[in-house]
């Protein structure tokens, strides 16, 4: 038999049997036409008299109205939560608060299903993610802060930890369920109350957990819910009787955040934006490492800060990845957020979209190589298909700017000096990934990563056990584990 | 050519390959896909009887229904081959004559592998000169564990040759190999000494097949082509008996290898409770409830 050459061999992803259609049911949830405020532990009209459309990004239909709060409505929100504070909350011992923040966890896990269709459908996530990653961490969250709420004085020993009173919070719409837990679950573990405000884009889970909230009884005011959009928030963080602030959102969001706190006695945590270094080493599990890759940068339609999106692949084993990696690429179904075989859902939003498209267009401007796999994408609704840059340079804008969608750009480099170099240079550091079956290099790169999160031989792990945030532009302050308790507690030692 | 040093086969990584095979289990294979994947997973059967007590009546048997599943719904398709000790080859052979149903036939003193060349290379000849079309050999698992691995290539190239125009499937017993980066080498050395289908188990060693081990071989199949653009066959064996994991193992090869792979000259299950807990399945799907066991038949 004659040998073809390499170059001619490509492998077939397609096939005759494609996936019928599988879509989650969406008779069982419940939504209202139109959301108040929740403020006080009761659903109110906005004072502006303004609602909003909140719509699903994969078909471009009007789900719910929502209010938007204004700067009354953000100071009834935080009186509601002062009063609360005052008069329950920091009065109750650990363990008390403990059990509201149990029930809260345990009535999370009854509705899951509920909250990751809704989730799905209000931010064009899939519901594979939403019912198998974000929802079942949202509930861990909360299980795993319970448990310190009586166990401040040991986390803490010697330093005598006390509440700080009422934290303002901003939520963003990549995780809305999971970044609500990860703000709300310690803050109430360590005895403040909560103005939450969820971003505009996907508000409706924050809504539902707060009748979720309603059901588990928990006391009036501890948790506010003001929905709106970005002045919304600039209210909650210039309000005077607000003592923390913590945001998670764009670099430039909290960047102006910072400014309008400065001079005063607030306390922050910022998690901002990220342009991950993602490195192949030669001697890596090549096909895990693929793995590695869609994951870092798919998940979630890459609308996720510590994505994966700078790609340095060892020049020796360069073409077998690409190969490899774009292969993967053949197999992933993109469309139907609640069709439960979709792996890339709807991008969140209009305004993302034009952002997205936006780098791509300078991608192919600047002279990068595009790669796109074959795929249908639905005639309504917003869609990027997954996309790989190739020919880019650390001087590419495309490598520099964090573009927050399914959006790849891939560099090559010969040793691992270099590529620490490279990883390291950019305005961020909020996380990083390696691939290399040799553990003490492993080790050797992971602790001169200068980012927050770094992960080995793997990507995209998250636990509530596991403090996350960044350093530089990416943010700072820690939230998941006992690092995050501290931000929302004063030591008086 | 210089001589390929085996231990230096590609990396795996265990825990990313149980997190691609998450990924393969949370497709959800519904209505007119899962008809016709059950109907592929029928037509890639490879209905197995191994056992000391196997006699010519239960090969005869075993091989009717291999040709006729379940009358009761028409136009179901056969299993792949029916796979028997070669002293049944010449029974098989003659019972299925002309249903396009093949015979494989175990060789190679089956299941332990131990015994000398001349007896492996005789049991494969008897086996083939009796009609066999496949034969299903088990690689030499202890002289792998030694680090001689061109004595399993050599063995694999000699039992290939000794096959003529049948097609050679080899066992790898991966329950005993220990560590997925075995399995890895396991694989390379057989289809480099020119396996047409690597196979991971005998069905006696438990653990046998498992979706994160096929998963392994068929990266490594995938690989194999990359470089020479020759297609393997896969043959997870033991363990699957039912339709829900049968799928699951389609969607893998779907993913991982694509269409082509989607047919019994390139994929097979190697089992014998499987065909009933399909034909279940599609019994099912057609009359829309569930039946008695007892309306199939078991031989």
């Amino acid at each position: 038999m004659a040998k073809k050459k390499a170059k001619e061999i490509e492998l077939d992803l397609s096939s005759n049997w494609d996936y019928a259609p599988s879509m989650e049911s969406t008779g069982h949830i419940q939504l209202k036409k139109k959301y108040d405020l929740f403020i006080g532990g009761k659903f109110v009209k906005p004072k502006s008299g303004v609602y909003f459309d909140t719509i699903n990004p994969a078909t471009e239909e009007v789900l719910a109205q929502v209010a938007e709060a204004n700067e009354a409505d953000v100071d009834a929100a935080v009186k509601a939560a002062r009063k609360a504070y005052d008069t329950v909350w920091s009065k109750l011992s650990g363990k008390e608060r403990g059990k509201y923040i149990y029930r809260i966890a345990r009535l999370i896990q009854e509705r899951a299903r509920e909250f990751s269709v809704i989730e799905s459908l209000d931010g064009g996530k899939t519901i594979r993610e939403s019912r198998d990653i974000d929802i079942p961490l949202a509930a861990a969250h909360f299980f795993y802060y319970a448990g310190w709420a009586d166990k401040l004085d040991y986390a803490f020993p010697n330093r005598n930890p006390q509440s700080i009173g009422v934290a303002g919070q901003i939520t963003p719409w990549n995780f809305p369920m999971l970044m609500i837990a990860w703000k709300i679950a310690p803050a109430l573990a360590t005895g403040n109350t909560v103005v939450l405000k969820p971003a505009e884009t996907t508000s409706l889970t924050a809504l539902k957990l707060a009748e979720l909230f309603q059901d588990a009884g928990l006391p009036d005011g501890v948790v506010n819910i003001v929905t709106g959009y970005g002045q919304t928030g600039s209210h909650i963080v210039n309000h005077p009787d607000v003592d923390k602030i913590a945001f998670t959102g764009s670099t430039g969001v909290g960047k102006l955040i910072m400014k309008s706190i400065a001079n005063t006695n607030k306390k922050s945590t910022m998690e901002l934006g990220g342009k991950a270094a993602n490195i192949i080493m030669e001697d890596a599990p090549l096909d895990q490492a693929v793995e590695g890759v869609i994951n870092g940068i798919f998940f979630n339609q890459g609308h996720v800060c510590c994505a994966g999106s700078r790609l340095f692949i060892q020049e020796s084993v360069y073409d077998i990845v690409m190969r490899k990696l774009k292969d993967r690429m053949q197999a992933l179904v993109v469309g139907n957020p609640l069709d439960k075989n979709t792996d890339i859902g709807a991008i969140n939003s209009k305004k993302q979209l034009d952002t997205i498209k936006k780098y791509i267009k300078i991608g192919k401007e600047e002279g990068a190589e595009i790669y796109q796999p074959n795929c249908t994408l639905p005639k309504k609704g917003y869609w990027i298909p997954p996309t790989l840059f190739t020919n880019v340079a650390q001087s590419s804008t495309i490598v520099k700017e964090e573009i927050f969608g399914p959006v790849l750009a891939i560099q090559t480099f010969r040793t691992v000096d270099e590529v620490i170099s490279k990883a390291n240079n950019t305005p961020y550091g909020l996380s990083a990934g390696v691939w290399s079956d040799k553990g003490s290099k492993v080790f050797n790169l992971t602790s001169q990563m200068r980012a927050g999160v770094v992960w080995g031989n793997t990507y995209n792990k998250f636990d509530p056990t596991s403090p996350f945030g960044g350093y530089k532009e990416s943010g700072h302050g820690r939230e998941g584990g006992l690092q995050g308790l501290e931000a929302y507690l004063k030591f008086n030692a | 050519m210089a001589i390929k040093d085996y231990s230096q086969t590609p990396k795996v990584d265990q825990v990313g390959i149980l997190d691609r095979v998450a990924r393969v289990t949370a497709r959800s294979i519904k209505n007119e896909a899962k008809m016709q994947g059950l109907r592929m997973v029928l037509n890639m059967i490879d209905l197995t009887t191994l056992e000391g007590a196997d006699t010519e009546a239960k090969v005869k048997q075993l091989c009717y229904k291999a040709m006729h599943l379940h009358d009761e719904i028409p136009n179901l398709p056969t299993t792949a081959a029916i796979c028997v000790y070669p002293n049944f080859v010449n029974v098989a052979v003659k019972a299925l004559k002309g249903s396009g149903v093949k015979v494989a036939s175990v060789a190679t003193a089956f299941p332990s592998g131990h015994s000398s060349r001349e007896i492996k290379l005789m049991d494969t000849k008897i086996a083939v000169d009796a009609g066999a079309d496949e034969i299903d050999m088990v690689i030499s698992r202890g002289k792998f564990h030694s680090g001689e691995y061109n004595f399993v290539f050599d063995e694999i190239a000699a039992i290939k040759e000794a096959c003529g125009n049948a097609r050679l499937k080899v066992i790898l017993e991966t329950g005993e190999l220990g560590t997925f980066d075995k399995v890895r080498r396991a694989s390379d050395i057989a289809m480099d000494a020119g396996a047409d289908f690597i196979k991971t188990s005998t069905g006696k060693i438990k653990p046998a097949a498992t979706l994160p081990v096929t998963l392994v071989m068929l990266e490594a199949i995938k690989d194999h082509y990359y470089k020479t653009g020759r297609m393997v066959g896969m043959k997870p064996a033991g363990g699957i008996s039912n339709s829900k994991l049968a799928l699951q193992y389609l969607v893998m090869v779907k993913e991982t290898l694509g269409g082509k792979w989607l047919s019994n000259e390139w994929f097979r299950f190697g089992a014998s409770s499987l065909a009933n807990d399909v034909l279940m399945q599609i019994a099912k799907q057609t009359q829309g409830n569930y039946q008695s066991k007892d309306y199939f038949s078991i031989d």
